[in-house]
This record gives structure tokens, sequence and C-alpha cells, in this order.
């Protein structure tokens, strides 16, 4: 399986006041394309942080992270924002929809970015809404929405402008189980079926079981399994 | 354009406060529209450019002093003089006095020197040949529901006659009409003849309130009001010649600086919209700042998030503004319905409004700056987190 994801030495120190706090201790990782990962640890071990280095969102204190061959951690914010908008969907736990735009509207968004026309923009949406099932409400506004029905919505902006890499920070943290069930299987499909490469970030052992392998973070660093992070 | 969605969606999420807002906003481009216009008229008032080849002379120490009528054949010999003519100041009422008008007695070629009044020959014959003839602008006319032979009474405040009675009665001979909208205060003047007036009068014969002069050119008129002053020196009738525009822009600025007095309440109006509308959009990108986040986070640059913000402050005070202009152009027109002819409030026009929404495009770039600046700069993993 060919890498897509490299990272080496990874560290990450937030400053507050004269402190220091380390929360990502010389991470190395490789993530292979259509490679499903699920990251798993203890609330503040710096899952979501590692998440979101990944996904260009924050910038490592030390250490690299090349994605797709891309050394994102040498781009300048807007450099970055632009490496986003081509490489990366986002899945976050409150689904983050613009509550003013409808589900169609909200899919568009990334395409915004683009040069695409109105109708291909809407075309385009209207693909990726089928492809989340929710055809039938792409005209609905988010709060006409179940929580299952938008966090589908959010991935179908999440891949509409066709990223390789997705990153989801508890996709299902706020979903009952059905919900969340039809949203892994969803997700699931999308790593088969159209080889994304997903990293996710969950508490939930039973949403874990759907991705190809788990890791487990501890105290910002990768361990082997929980028992070694209880340990 | 395409993100104008995104705008209007930013500006319909709380549509009371928008609605307020807005509100907020075209009471503000209402009091500038309406404003301006009476500023403007002000302005055109001694803005007559039809009248740039003419002086008027008045006494050097107040308008409200005569001058003797042997000046008028002295005025008549300086070089570049075309022609001169008189007026004096009669201030008469009509029946109870409410509806006023100037009233003002002058010589039989008075009108020869505003041609861009337009009068039939035989109306301006008729003024010339009629002793107790008088002249009135169109508006007067109808205003007054006067017609050519109609004979009306004025009560005089000034100028009895010799036999005591306040009471002059002229014959309407002519009605005249001015083309150009912006001078058509002009159309309120009562106009009779100076020759009846002076021989019928209590005191004061012999005198006149002012001379008007014509130039045979206009760039003469430096030349010509110096020495049409210089016959003057030393006397107990001192004069002072200026030309028309300038004459009347003195006038109207002993009422008051209008500029000054507009100027003033439109900067306490728009100093107070900004702070108004300022802190609407502070508050309104405080609350969306997950949302932004949610836009840098697909890929909007800090320059996209930035020009939003602007466009939507931009939006709201350009929406308030057009429908400010708007009403201030009807209620304008209300205001000269009720104030008749004696100001000529110009319409709101295209300069107005050009005027209007470069001043909202700006006020909206200052009262968007701040927030959109922090839209701008906000870190993407701190406002997801709620930090």
């Amino acid at each position: 399986m060919r890498t897509l994801v490299e990272i080496r030495n990874l560290s990450k120190v937030y400053s507050r006041g004269q402190q220091k706090l380390e929360v990502l201790h010389h991470i190395d990782l490789d993530i292979g394309a259509s490679d499903f990962v699920a990251l798993m640890g203890p609330s503040g071990s710096g899952k979501t942080t590692l998440l979101n280095l990944i996904g260009g969102l924050d910038s490592p204190t030390d250490g690299t992270i090349a994605v797709g061959g891309e050394h994102i951690e040498r781009l300048g914010e807007d450099a970055l924002a632009k490496w986003r908008a081509a490489n990366v969907g986002f899945v976050f736990q409150f689904y983050n929809l613009l509550p003013m735009l409808t589900a169609r509207r909200n899919v568009e968004l990334p395409l915004l970015l683009t040069r695409l026309s109105a109708a291909e923009r809407r075309r385009k949406a209207a693909i990726a809404l089928e492809l989340v099932s929710l055809t039938e409400r792409a005209e609905h506004k988010p709060s006409e929405l179940s929580g299952g029905q938008q966090q589908r919505v959010a991935i179908a902006r999440a891949i509409v402008s066709d990223p390789q890499l997705l990153v989801c920070d508890e996709p299902t943290g706020d979903l009952d189980r059905q919900s969340a069930v039809e949203v892994l299987t969803l997700m699931q499909d999308l790593n088969r079926d159209h080889g994304k490469t997903i990293v996710m970030v969950t508490h939930d052992p039973k949403a874990a079981e759907f991705a190809h392998r788990t890791l487990h973070l501890d105290k910002g660093t990768l361990v082997d399994s929980p028992e070694q992070s209880a340990a | 354009m395409k993100y104008l969605h995104l705008i209007w969606a930013a500006l319909l999420r709380r549509k009371a406060r928008t609605v307020f807002t807005i509100l907020s906003v075209l009471t503000a481009f209402l009091l500038f529209g309406l404003l301006d216009t009476v500023r403007t008229a002000f302005n055109n008032v001694g803005g007559n450019v039809s009248g740039a080849d003419r002086l008027v002379t008045v006494s050097k120490i107040s308008f409200t002093m005569a001058l003797p009528m042997s000046l008028n054949t002295r005025i008549q010999a300086v070089p570049g003089v075309a022609a001169v003519s008189y007026a004096n100041w009669f201030g008469g009422q009509y029946q109870d006095g409410r509806d006023f008008f100037p009233s003002q007695a002058v010589a039989k070629n008075f009108f020869d020197l505003y041609p861009e009044w337009q009068m039939p020959a035989a109306q301006r014959k008729a003024f010339r040949d009629t002793r107790t003839g008088a002249v009135v602008g169109e508006n007067l006319a109808k205003r007054m529901g006067w017609k050519i032979g109609d004979k009306i009474p004025l009560q005089a405040t000034i100028f009895p006659q010799k036999g005591g009675s306040n009471t002059w009665v002229f014959d309407l001979v002519g009605i005249y009409h001015v083309s150009n909208p912006e001078q058509r205060g002009n159309e309120n003047n009562f106009w009779f003849n100076y020759d009846y007036f002076d021989e019928a009068r209590q005191f004061g014969q012999g005198s006149v309130g002012r001379y008007a002069i014509k130039l045979t050119d206009p760039k003469q008129a430096t030349a010509v009001e110096q020495a049409i002053d210089a016959l003057s020196a030393d006397s107990d009738h001192e004069t002072k010649t200026e030309t028309e525009q300038a004459f009347t822009a003195a006038l109207v600025g002993q009422f008051a600086d209008i500029g000054l007095i507009v100027g003033s309440i439109m900067g306490a109006v728009f100093f107070t919209l900004v702070l108004l509308t300022g802190n609407t959009m502070a508050q309104a990108v405080r609350e969306r700042i997950p949302e932004l986040a949610v836009l840098k986070t697909i890929g909007f640059s800090r320059r996209s998030v930035l020009t939003l913000v602007l466009a939507e402050a931009v939006l709201l005070l350009a929406i308030g503004a057009s429908i400010g202009l708007f009403l201030a152009g009807i209620a304008a027109a209300a205001v000269q319905t009720q104030i008749g002819t004696q100001l000529v409030l110009p319409p709101v026009g295209a300069t107005e409004w050009l005027r209007g929404l470069a001043l909202a495009a700006v006020i909206g770039i200052i009262v968007g700056f701040l927030p959109a600046r922090r839209g701008m700069r906000l870190r993407i993993v701190d406002a997801l987190s709620g930090r």
C-alpha cells in the first residue's frame, strides 16, 4: 500500500503564559492510501491535536508531516488553506453545517473555491448528496434534519471536491447507535468503494471496529495497545 | 457574485436585528438625502449661472439703505455696462399676510435684464405701458389663483401712500415662467411698476434699494464693480457692487450657515450610525466565529473571510442607504408641496445617490473592518473548540 501520510518526529507544544504543555511527543506514523485508521485514547491524549495536524488545521512545533509527498508543515496559512481545499475533507462531531444554508448549499461550499460554474457545482453537490442517500433532503436546512442526516450532509460536503483524505473528529459522538452505524457504514463504503483514506478520532471501540486498524495515543505518544496505555 | 448567497444568509441569520439595523441606517440616509437637498437648494439660490453677467449694487452700509436715483445714469456711463435697472423692496402683504411672497417695485426695463424669465412680448409691453401694472411668476399665480387682468391689493408694511392709505392695488399684466427647475424659486416673486410706487409713496422719492447691472462681458465684472463703487466713494451713499450670485449667496448666508448646520447634524447622525452598526456587526461576527472557522477549515483564505464580512457590512449599509435615499426623494417632494416655491428643493438625483452610496460603502468598511479582521485572524482549532 502506498503511503499517503508520513509523520516523522512530530511534536506539538502549547504555551499558556509561562507554562509549556507538550501535547504530542516525537510521533512517527505512516498511513497508507485507502487506509481507514481509528485514533483512540483517553481525553487529553492528543488525538484531536494529531488529527488537526494531519488535516493541516494546525502547525507542528517540531517534526514533519508529508501528505501525498507535500510537506505541509512548511506551508504558510494561505497556502495551507488552498492545500486543505484540494486535498482534505473534514467531518466534525457536531456537523458544523451553516444553519442558514440548505443541505445542497452546504455541500456546495468547498466548490465555491473552484472555478466550476454554478450548474456544475449544483451537479456535483447532487451526486455527493446521492452518495449519502439524501437527495430528497437537498433543499432542507440543517434544523430540519436529524443528527444522522446532518452528519451525512457533512460527509457529502467533505467528499464533494473529491479529496484523497478524510479526517473525522468523533463523527458519531453526537449520534444514537443506529445513526452512528449508518454513518460509519457510509464511511466504510467511501473507504472501500471510493478509495478514500480516513483518519477518525473516536472514543467508541465499536466505531473503531469499522476501521482497518486502531492506533492508541496516550499522553502524546503512540502506544501499541490500550493495555499499554493503562499500564 | 457566487458568494452573495453566503453574505445574504449571514444577514438573514437574525432577521429582527438586521431589520432594526436597516431601519436605523435608512433613517440616517433619509435625513442625509433630505438635508442635502436643502443645502443644495440654498446653494442654488445664489448659483444662477444665467446671472453670471449681472451685477448688483447696494449701499455699502446695509442693503436696506436707499441709494439715490441719480446713480442710474452715472452707472449707465461706466464702460462695460450694457444696461442698468433698479428695484426697491416693498414688502407688501396679501390678504391676512399668512401666505408671504416677496414684492418689489422695479424699473420698466427690469425684465430686459432677465431674458431667462419667459414672458410673452405683449405682456412685457403691457408692464411698460401700465402704470399700476404688476408681473408675477407662474408658481405664485397658480398658488394664489391669479390670472391676467386681476386686480391685486397689497397692504404696505413700510410704504404707505401719500393719502395715508396702506392699500396698493395693482393690475396683473404679466406672468413669467422659469424653465430651469433649480431657479424656479424666482417664480414666487411679485414685481410692479416703480414709477407708480415712487409717485404714490409717502416718503423716499427718488431713491432705490438696489441697482441691477447687465455687463457687456462677464470677464470685466471685477473692473466694472470697482468703477461703479468709485462713483460714490467718500460720499454719504457709498456702494458695494458684486455679482448677483455673490449678492444672493451673502443674503442667504445672513440667515444661517446652512452648510455648517447640515454638516453638523449629519456628522452627529453618522457618528451614531457608525457606533450602532459597528456594534451590530461585532455581535453578528462574534456569534458566527465557529461558522467562519468552518469556512477556513474547508479552504477559505484569510482574505476571503475578510472580504465576506466586509461585504456583509457594506451590503447592510447599502440596503439601508438605498431605501433611505428613495424615501428622501419622496419626502423632499412632500416637503416641497408644503413649503411651496419659497425654496426649490432639487430632486434627490444621481449626485446624491452616488454620494450617499459612496458614504454607505465607506461606513460599511469602517464598521466591518474590526469584526472582519477578527474573522480573518481566528485560529481554526481555537474557534472550533470554542476557545
